[in-house]
């Protein structure tokens, strides 16, 4: 069972992001591994520990052959990785990135099962999955909360508006895991010094067979305005009688 | 300008989200949808009542609705030269939107909360940093265009003139993509009104301190004044609650008339979701949270102390 699974590796979600003067998200701090990402990290450990054998390869695309995100995901056992850094993807939208990483699977060879996140916490274009699936050729399980694999059929349960759905599908496959779907574990400091020496096999678009008329973005941001603040209101201390101000908001606004 | 939505339906009624995309389309140009599912008859009268002239109907025969979607609308889009092809940013909408991108190899631009159409360029305004920022982008190269927007952007209202026509669709070949086939449909129980349409929603945050807390706390109150109950991500992805009660960027976008947020700090993630509501009211006891920059009543407190008292006074009401 080998397994690949798409890492991204952002700017600290936790830090407020900024634009630069292109319009484009500024990456210049340390990045780290999308926590989206971890759970299909862990989902891929398990699956290949069930399997009892094969592995874990990550595929990522960032700048300046950036592996932080990506030792983090080594330390937890991944195998080793593919990285796409290349200035001509700079700014580049979703079907350009699914077409990079659609290549790193083929380059991965003898992939049986694609894990991603549902989309990632800095772009959350959320289609990268299916346009993968749909340039591989593959079949596609996206939304799983819940993931099961059986002889060369993976089946899931996909989060739908009013439930969930079970949807299966024959291997290779690709399969988007929803947030929560399995506990990541923590790096051990025996994993984080073996991540060290992992091997991480960076790439251009040019390695990967890409054109740079494949790459071409076909949308052009106009403008970027602040959106109208929302003024804060009363704010105050609860001293045991703050209840009593929340029955009075709702009473003022005739919802009870 | 003619504009495709791609439809979605609940039983027999289209989705808010779906009628929502219609009614804005019909202000900009001639509608037409593309329905995967059975009943296209049933659900027809309600979409042409929004301003649908022409249903597109195909069987998914089994297969995941998106994927066939995409494969029915590839093999359309050359006779019917539609410019713009509208989805909601749902699960069966991103499917469809994701697969069509590349059967077309078009850009797609999603989560936008805004669309304008002037002559022939059409652009779509998106919320980026938790809604604080507004980005617009316009699409270059050949029609059709493609964007999800998020529910909830634009009003629902009907407007259009008689029931829509349906064309049947011959179930297309989507090769081994057709293999992903769905087994079961499962009903998730809910109490209650429906998160995305209450016009009360209480949500909880990390501040709840454990996951048993949240029936006590955000149920309770959200059943005593009628509201729904959602989460924030950190609590789903904890495992405290399922991920059908998330709101924010991953989640739902909810605009009640009141949303009540109980130990949620309102991380970006977070705040596109709710940032709409007409009311907003916070409990929490980080004072230099920043949901109290958008709170129109903050409370600096326990949640622990603060609802169970307000529980007690709202019952005593009734």
């Amino acid at each position: 069972m080998n397994v690949v699974v798409c890492v991204k590796q952002i700017p600290d979600p936790a830090v407020p992001g900024e634009l630069n003067s292109d319009h484009t998200l500024k990456r210049e701090g340390k990045l780290i591994l999308d926590e989206s990402d971890s759970y299909g990290v862990e989902m891929a450990l398990q699956l290949v520990d069930k399997a009892g054998g094969g592995e874990v390869t990550l595929i990522s695309m960032a700048p300046n052959g950036e592996v932080s995100g990506l030792r983090t995901a080594l330390a937890m056992g991944a195998a080793k990785a593919i990285l796409v850094s290349d200035d001509a993807l700079a700014g580049a939208d979703s079907l350009t990135t699914a077409k990079v990483l659609a290549k790193c699977v083929e380059r991965a060879e003898g992939t049986d099962l694609v894990l991603t996140a549902t989309e990632s916490t800095d772009g959350y274009t959320g289609t990268i999955p299916a346009q993968m699936a749909e340039l591989l050729g593959w079949p596609s399980l996206t939304f799983a909360k819940e993931v099961h694999l059986e002889g060369g059929t993976a089946k899931i349960q996909r989060q739908t508006e009013a439930g969930y759905d079970v949807v299966e599908a024959s291997l290779p496959a690709v399969v988007s895991v929803t947030a929560g779907v399995v506990e990541p574990r923590y790096p051990s400091f025996k994993g984080i010094m073996a991540a060290k020496s992992k091997p991480v096999d960076q790439v251009t678009t040019a390695d990967l067979g890409l054109s740079a008329e494949a790459i071409a973005p076909n949308q052009t941001i106009v403008n970027v305005a602040a959106a109208p603040p929302r003024e804060a209101g009363e704010k105050i201390e609860d001293d045991g009688t703050a209840f009593e101000k929340v029955v009075e908001f709702l009473d003022g606004l005739k919802v009870i | 300008m003619k504009i495709w939505v791609y439809a979605e339906s609940e039983g027999d009624a289209p989705t808010t989200a779906t009628l929502e995309l219609v009614t804005k389309a019909r202000e900009l140009g001639t509608v037409e949808a593309i329905y995967v599912g059975d009943n296209a008859a049933a659900v027809a009268p309600a979409l042409g009542a929004h301003g649908v002239a022409k249903v597109f109907a195909v069987d998914a025969g089994g297969s995941l609705a998106g994927v066939m979607g995409a494969a029915a609308m590839a093999g359309l889009v050359e006779a019917e030269a539609p410019d713009l092809i509208l989805f909601a940013q749902s699960y069966d909408g991103r499917d469809a939107l994701a697969r069509l991108s590349v059967k077309l190899d078009r850009t797609v631009l999603t989560n936008g909360v805004g669309l304008s159409v002037e002559g022939d360029s059409i652009t779509v305004r998106s919320a980026i940093f938790g809604g604080n920022t507004l980005v617009d982008t316009k699409f270059e190269g050949a029609k059709p265009a493609l964007a999800a927007i998020r529910p909830k952007s634009f009003v629902a209202e009907a407007g259009g003139e008689a029931a829509a026509e349906v064309v049947n669709v011959d179930t297309p070949d989507a090769g081994r993509a057709a293999e992903a086939k769905v087994l079961e449909t499962h009903v998730e129980e809910r109490e209650g009104p429906k998160l995305e349409e209450a016009t009360i929603v209480v949500s909880g945050g990390r501040g709840i301190g454990a996951a048993e807390n949240y029936e006590p706390l955000v149920e309770e109150l959200a059943k005593l004044i009628g509201g729904a109950s959602g989460a924030s991500r950190a609590i789903v992805d904890a495992g405290w609650v399922p991920y059908s009660k998330q709101v924010g960027q991953t989640g739902k976008t909810v605009k009640p008339k009141v949303y009540v947020a109980l130990g949620i700090s309102g991380a970006t993630q977070h705040m596109v979701g709710m940032k709409g509501s007409d009311n907003i009211i916070a409990i929490n006891k980080d004072g230099e949270a920043p949901i109290f920059s958008v709170a129109d009543l903050g409370i600096v407190g326990d949640v622990h102390k603060v609802v169970p008292k307000l529980i007690e006074a709202l019952k005593a009401r009734k």
